[in-house]
């Protein structure tokens, strides 16, 4: 730890509190104001609001619409989490082999990063409309067939699709980067044991990529769970009737368009909960079980 | 390269090439998209090749969303973010780190626990927040009662209120806080050697000279790495400024266009989807971060890596 500090005066202070300020008016207070709405019910005719108690928990968790969403929500979550993840290792696994052409590999890879949730969604909506998309060939053969703005199973499979694919450049750069820092002398002693690559890639760089496995599992869920909303917004628009109603998605309509501030709030609170136990689960779990040295 | 394996090199290229086709190719379609016409883009075999229309159809995307201005609003909320997170990760870290006193490790935790608050979340109250941001003082004052006291006192009716929307500053203000930012600075600062700073005591400087004249230049990487992936996020932004800005015109960002660019319904009236214009407006917009993060690769890749490990 350190020893030399410098002496306690306002300066401390003063750098502290932009920060501070920032946090209190834009994090501690809106969430403590979701609480309260969350368990109080605004007057009709004004004279603020009542304590309703789990009043609002209750009608969230009695509306089938909002079960249906967190349904796809997690297939969501664990659709583009799998997809994602097990492209990115993959490709990961053998741009480190650092053959011709290593550079531009890398760089064809990384800029998706790059792409606006939105943006992605838009060009998602296109390339799978039924219409003029990449699947349109299907309905000249069998009309109707593939329709995304119609069949609820098809709009989810787009959005999963769409989601993925915007982050397998996350999990790919982790990925890398964790596989170049496995030292090379234990490679060339695996080799010299006479691994070759496939063996010593089943062998020696996934056991030695867990940690950065575990790691993106959960960020990658906390964010399909969270992070949703630019991609569903241009591609779908939560439709078809509600198909793709994300967690978020959904707290967003029933604020902003239903003005249903109690049951936002309260979906909010969920919400808050499962990423604070995702959290929760990354910092006490991940960090301890897997660790290599 | 270890041994010679020329069989599995050409099954790595192989399974490289067919990745990078699932990354490139919606892109592609995307682009190809942008240069034809919108007889063509609606046709039903898809375009798989470039047409000769791309410049029209920018120039007609960029027309009707009116790019221009846009760009500019979001340039100066990206840098004012960029500028305001790392000023906040910096001032807020070498407080943490070069000063002893109690209640550190709390004032850490505050910060640290906003990783669990993310926007979406708390959305509906963030905005409430927003459109008067001197709210919550304003509600401190009423509780403690010090609002009708000093009424009783002065006569003066206390009414705080500081309204966001449609401004810079209401684009900006909430997205600057930044627990990663600070977490990688207050790592970084752990480094330095107390040796400097007893000698930067010896010498005579005062704390905000010691983090100006020492601490900033050495961490000149730093700045490059968090700038490079702040300015991304935040000109990637959606959500926010859908809310914050109803007043397009002066204040609207380029990817909230997005939402009007959207060939449905609404924006056709049933009549044929201007796909060629839709993928001409996503090129733009999505065209500024892409070259950043090709440009500035190395401290792109280190900023990511560092801020959330």
């Amino acid at each position: 730890m350190r020893r030399a500090y410098f002496k306690f005066s306002w300066v401390a202070m003063a750098l502290l509190a932009p920060q501070l300020l920032i946090i209190f008016v834009f994090f501690y207070w809106p969430s403590a104001q979701a609480v309260y709405w969350a368990f109080t019910l605004e007057q009709p005719w004004g004279g603020g609001n009542t304590w309703v108690g789990f009043e609002n928990f209750r009608n969230v968790l009695s509306d089938p619409y909002y079960w249906a969403s967190v349904r796809v929500s997690v297939i969501y979550a664990l659709g583009t989490t799998a997809l994602a993840m097990v492209m990115a290792m993959t490709l990961a696994v053998f741009v480190d082999r650092q053959l011709a052409g290593y550079k531009a590999y890398r760089v064809a890879l990384i800029w998706p990063y790059a792409i606006a949730a939105p943006a992605v969604g838009l060009a998602f909506r296109f390339v799978f409309n039924p219409n003029a998309g990449i699947l349109s060939y299907v309905n000249t053969v069998a009309p109707g067939l593939w329709d995304p703005t119609q069949s609820a199973a098809q709009a989810v499979l787009t959005v999963v699709i769409a989601g993925a694919w915007k982050q397998v450049a996350y999990s790919f750069i982790f990925f890398l980067a964790a596989l170049q820092s496995i030292p090379r002398s234990l490679t060339e002693a695996a080799a010299m044991d006479g691994a070759r690559p496939l063996r010593r890639i089943w062998d020696l760089q996934l056991p030695l990529l867990t940690p950065t496995i575990f790691f993106l599992l959960v960020i990658n869920i906390t964010d399909s769970f969270t992070d949703s909303f630019g991609i569903v917004d241009t591609l779908t628009g939560g439709g078809p009737f509600r198909a793709t109603d994300l967690m978020v998605y959904k707290i967003y309509a029933d604020g902003f368009r239903g003005f249903d501030y109690s049951g936002a709030a309260a979906q909010s609170i969920i919400l808050m909960l499962l990423v604070m136990a995702l959290t929760f689960v990354q910092f006490r779990y991940v960090e301890r079980r897997v660790h290599y040295t | 390269m270890i041994e010679r394996t020329p069989l599995l090199n050409i099954l790595s290229h192989v399974i490289l090439l067919s990745g990078l086709l699932v990354i490139l190719f919606p892109i592609w379609l995307a682009f190809v998209a942008a240069t034809h016409t919108l007889q063509a883009v609606n046709s039903a075999p898809i375009e798989l090749l470039p047409g000769d229309q791309f410049w029209i159809n920018v120039k007609a995307a960029w027309q009707e969303s009116d790019f221009g201005p846009k760009f500019v609003n979001t340039l100066i909320v990206s840098v004012g973010v960029v500028v305001g997170k790392i000023t906040l990760a910096c001032i807020t870290a070498f407080s943490l780190v070069f000063f002893n006193y109690r209640g550190r490790m709390l004032i850490f935790w505050l910060i640290f626990i906003t990783l669990m608050l993310p926007l979406e979340v708390r959305i509906v109250p963030t905005y409430a927040v927003a459109a008067n941001a001197l709210q919550p003082f304003q509600v401190l004052l009423d509780v403690t009662g010090l609002t009708s006291l000093i009424t009783w006192l002065s006569g003066i009716e206390i009414a705080l209120e500081w309204n966001l929307l449609n401004s810079y500053t209401g684009l900006i203000l909430p997205l600057v806080a930044t627990a990663t930012g600070t977490f990688l600075y207050r790592q970084f600062f752990l480094t330095i050697p107390d040796e400097l700073v007893e000698a930067a005591r010896m010498d005579g400087a005062g704390p905000l000279r010691f983090l100006w004249d020492v601490l900033i230049p050495l961490s000149k990487t730093n700045i490059a790495a968090l700038a490079t992936i702040m300015f991304v996020y935040a000109w990637n932004q959606y959500l926010w400024p859908l809310l914050v800005i109803t007043d397009r015109a002066n204040y609207g960002m380029v990817v909230v266009q997005l939402s009007d660019l959207v060939p449905d319904a609404l924006t056709t009236g049933g009549g044929t989807p201007n796909w060629h214009y839709a993928m001409a407006g996503t090129l733009i917009v999505m065209l500024p971060p892409i070259a950043i993060v090709i440009f500035m690769q190395r401290w792109f890749v280190r900023g990511l890596i560092n801020t959330d490990k």
